[in-house]
């Protein structure tokens, strides 16, 4: 097991390197600079721009500074937009207040998803399995972007009881709808993948002789079923908190909380390399160490899986 | 919290004793009854990528700007001159111009405000190793050796401005310019204070390290969330400013910030959302405004060998142009205000004379007929039609624009293919000239006509259709010099719309919504600087 989680990580270091190349690379490919603006720049002092961002080296100097400020000192450089602040600032910021909503949202869609889904498996074919179904379909057909927009008009405007964006240090008042917003789909697809494997764990042989041994249904489910039902929702939820954690263009521009996720977008746009380029590494470190991480929770959860 | 407790009792203490207490609660000139919160608070479009005045280079931080620092002279409501830190400027030939600072100008930390500081600040944006990407408006107000400093081939030290002693400040010219004080008014020449710069670097605009000469100074900010601004007990006008708090919300989508507002979160919001003028209009009149803004919208053809060959035909541009329906634009489309464009500056730019250009006073049917003609004459038509490409960039507007615009011009049978581009791919393509007409918009950087007018002499950088008319770059070159530019000016759009050098389409509008509490807000002001030491709340009715 060590040995596995051991290579895997080493892995994930080519997989990192190229994954960095290959942004590089697009990102250059990309027309427009980052300091195009629409009066101009006097040439000397393009220049000057370009030689304190680096961009007037060659172009494998500059990858390779780069790679080598990453690795060597965590440094991601300075930000080409915010003139006063570079990437580790931007993200040292940013990161907590992702990292909280996308934490609760997580939580939130694990426990209502999960027991919605299980509830409606249990009561299979019943008014209960009907409301749960409807629900998570609803849920899973609202995206965010309509919903963030709903929340906002109803809480904000029509109740008048939370604030309809902002943050303030996360004060409970403006987490609520951030992350009732970023959970629901997330809930949606929990709630349908458990309801369906639970069905199917139900339906299985050593249920029914379970069963038929006269246990009592409560020992029945949390003794043999819940955690081989368990599975397949488990390989969701490692992809889905990298998703929740590393946050959302819409939570982050709808409700104005900060979050690093508008950085996905927005960098691209204002062709800012250096936030570009550390949005990316974090988001591809995270994916690679919580597929890892899921992966190990798989072989302790099925006995079938050895590596 | 203490602090504040024992400062509002003996405030209202002292109060009591020299005056009736009713009297704190109204304005000290209008009389009206004032609110108890004299906060303001507003919507950002964008998180500002700088509030360093010599790096800043968009509106959102120019307006936080506005409120931090002060420069020689600022604007009335109307966007006349007023005194700022200079109490009195002179000049005798327009090139040489004296600057007299007022004794009582304080930085936030107590030093005073001097001539050097703003020395130093000019300096700093023209020095290429600030790498100001507004370097270029230093360059534009004709300070000797400016161009040559942005360019590293004089020191910034041999730039034409210097301190003759603490409180005169003297800067010439490489000629004369009647409007330059009107050009200080720009957040590219606020002063900055020397020992914070080189103290801290880049990190000088940080909250703990900032200092400003403005009526507020910096609280806190956090990026891409909100930023707080604080009254500045410095200010030497701190005893008339009446707001003491301002927040700024940065709030990306337009929707979401006009719910927000709706539900009161804050006071003031420009960037509406497209269309939602007229509704707010009609249904919160007193909350919904449109007021003039020094911005033109045209279409700029592209007349280089890289266009389509019948774009050099000058012709064939007046007939696009007469083609173009601007009142179902601006009526239909836009439905916030707009006017009409037939010239290229804003109606409303300062002593600017609209000329009466000829095609303006027709009937929209009469410019069809003429511009039939126009084209049959050049060789073009439904018989030889012309395929053009229009580019613009990512706005639901511009695209409901190109739209019926393409439309339009498809009785002279001219076919348009329309490529939408993002921002930054958009600046590099129109500036290449890979294009055959560009949306394009042009916003004034003081309220001048020159400031449009310049954009289209020969070698103007800004100049992407590559419009060349000796004559033209000949009168603006000889304005610079006159007393009284204005019937140049007029002469030159009559000549642009001879021409046709660019298609003009509408002169732009502000839309907002304000708080009606709000009040003094200074609507006639066409560049839309507002100061927030200006206004006020009163008390709800």
């Amino acid at each position: 097991m060590i040995f596995y989680i051991i290579k895997r990580l080493l892995v994930a270091i080519p997989v990192l390197l190229i994954l960095i190349v290959s942004t590089f690379i697009l990102m250059y490919a990309a027309p427009g600079s980052p300091f195009a603006t629409e009066r101009g720049i006097p040439p000397a002092v393009l220049a000057n721009l370009q030689a304190q961002y680096g961009l007037d080296q060659p172009f494998h100097i500059q990858i390779w500074r780069y790679v080598v400020g990453v690795v060597t000192e965590f440094d991601f450089g300075p930000s080409f937009i915010y003139r006063d602040q570079d990437v580790n600032d931007l993200i040292g910021q940013g990161f907590p207040v992702t990292l909280t909503y996308g934490f609760w949202s997580f939580l939130v869609a694990v426990i209502v998803g999960g027991s919605l889904g299980i509830l409606a498996a249990l009561r299979h074919n019943t008014w209960l399995d009907y409301l749960a179904v409807g629900i998570s379909i609803g849920a899973q057909v609202l995206p965010n972007f309509v919903l963030a927009p709903i929340l906002v008009l109803t809480f904000t405007l029509w109740l008048g009881w939370l604030p309809g964006g902002g943050w303030q240090g996360g004060q409970w008042q403006f987490v609520i709808l951030p992350v009732i917003a970023l959970s629901t789909s997330f809930m949606a697809s929990i709630a349908r993948i458990s309801r369906a494997s639970m069905l199917e764990v139900l339906t299985s042989n050593y249920i029914r002789t379970a069963r038929a041994k006269g246990l009592p249904m409560r020992r029945v489910i949390f003794r043999h079923a819940l955690k081989p039902a368990l599975l397949p929702v488990i390989s969701y939820l490692g992809p889905a908190f990298v998703g929740m954690i590393t946050g959302s263009v819409v939570i982050d521009i709808y409700f104005s909380t900060g979050g690093i996720g508008q950085f996905f977008v927005a960098s691209a746009l204002n062709r800012d390399y250096g936030v570009m380029m550390g949005i990316t590494i974090l988001l591809g470190a995270l994916t690679i160490f919580f597929n890892l991480l899921v992966d190990v929770l798989y072989a302790w959860i099925d006995p079938k899986i050895r590596y | 919290m203490t602090k504040h407790r024992i400062l509002a009792t003996s405030t209202l203490v002292s109060l009591a004793l020299c005056q009736p207490l009713w009297a704190a609660d109204t304005h000290p000139v209008t009389g009206e009854p004032l609110a108890a919160d004299q906060t303001f608070q507003y919507r950002l479009l964008d998180q500002f990528p700088s509030i360093d005045p010599q790096l800043i280079e968009e509106t959102v931080g120019g307006h936080l700007a506005r409120q931090l620092f002060e420069g020689l002279l600022t604007q009335n409501a109307d966007g006349t001159l007023r005194p700022g830190v200079a109490e009195e400027w002179s000049s005798e030939d327009n090139q040489t111009w004296t600057f007299k600072l007022r004794e009582d100008a304080r930085w936030s930390n107590g030093d005073p405000v001097t001539a050097q500081d703003f020395v130093f600040a000019w300096r700093r944006a023209a020095d290429p190793a600030t790498a100001s990407e507004y370097a270029w408006y230093v360059e534009l107000s004709q300070i000797t050796n400016a161009a040559a400093a942005i360019a590293g081939e004089a020191s910034t030290e041999e730039l034409g401005v210097r301190a003759i002693d603490d409180r005169t400040l003297e800067v010439t010219l490489a000629q004369p310019l009647p409007y330059f004080p009107q050009m200080t008014v720009h957040y590219t020449f606020m002063p900055t204070h020397q020992p914070t710069v080189e103290a801290h670097g880049a990190a000088w605009t940080n909250p703990m390290n900032i200092v400003s000469n403005g009526a507020y100074k910096l609280d806190d900010m956090a990026t891409n969330e909100f930023v707080r601004l604080v009254q500045n007990p410095e200010y030497w006008g701190a005893e008339d400013v009446i707001i003491t708090e301002i927040t700024g919300f940065v709030i990306n989508d337009a929707n979401q910030a006009l719910t927000r507002f709706q539900a009161g979160e804050f006071d003031m919001m420009d960037d509406l959302p497209a269309g939602s003028y007229p509704r707010l209009e009609e249904e919160t009149p007193d909350v919904a405004h449109s007021v003039p803004r020094l911005c033109s919208y045209y279409y700029t053809v592209n007349q280089s060998e890289s266009g389509h060959e019948a774009l050099q035909d000058p012709r064939v541009r007046t007939a696009l142009s007469y083609m173009i329906n601007r009142e179902v634009i601006t009526d239909q489309v836009l439905k916030a205000g707009q006017a009409p464009a037939f010239s290229f500056t804003h109606w409303a730019t300062a002593d600017f004379e609209l000329p009466a250009i000829d095609y303006s006073l027709w009937s929209q049917q009469e410019r069809m007929e003429k511009a039939v003609a126009l084209m049959e004459e050049a060789g073009y038509g439904p018989d030889n039609p012309i395929e053009l490409n229009l580019i613009y960039n990512t706005s639901e507007n511009h695209k409901q624009i190109a739209t019926v615009v393409s439309q339009m011009w498809r009785p002279l049978g001219v076919t348009t293919v329309l490529n939408n581009f993002e921002w930054q791919s958009y600046l590099e393509i129109r500036g290449n000239q890979n294009f055959d007409i560009a949306r394009s918009a042009w916003c004034g950087d003081y309220n001048e006509a020159s400031t449009f007018l310049d954009l289209l002499t020969s070698n103007n950088a800004n100049n992407d259709g590559k419009y060349v008319s000796e004559e033209v770059d000949r009168l603006m070159a000889e304005s610079v010099t006159m007393s009284d530019p204005q019937p140049v000016y007029t002469q030159v759009e009559q000549i642009l719309a001879e021409d046709m050098a660019i298609l003009p389409i509408y002169h732009y509008t502000q839309n907002f919504v304000l708080d009606p509490t709000i009040k003094n807000w200074p609507k006639e002001n066409v560049e839309n600087n507002w100061y927030v030491k200006d206004i006020y709340r009163v008390a709800p009715e």
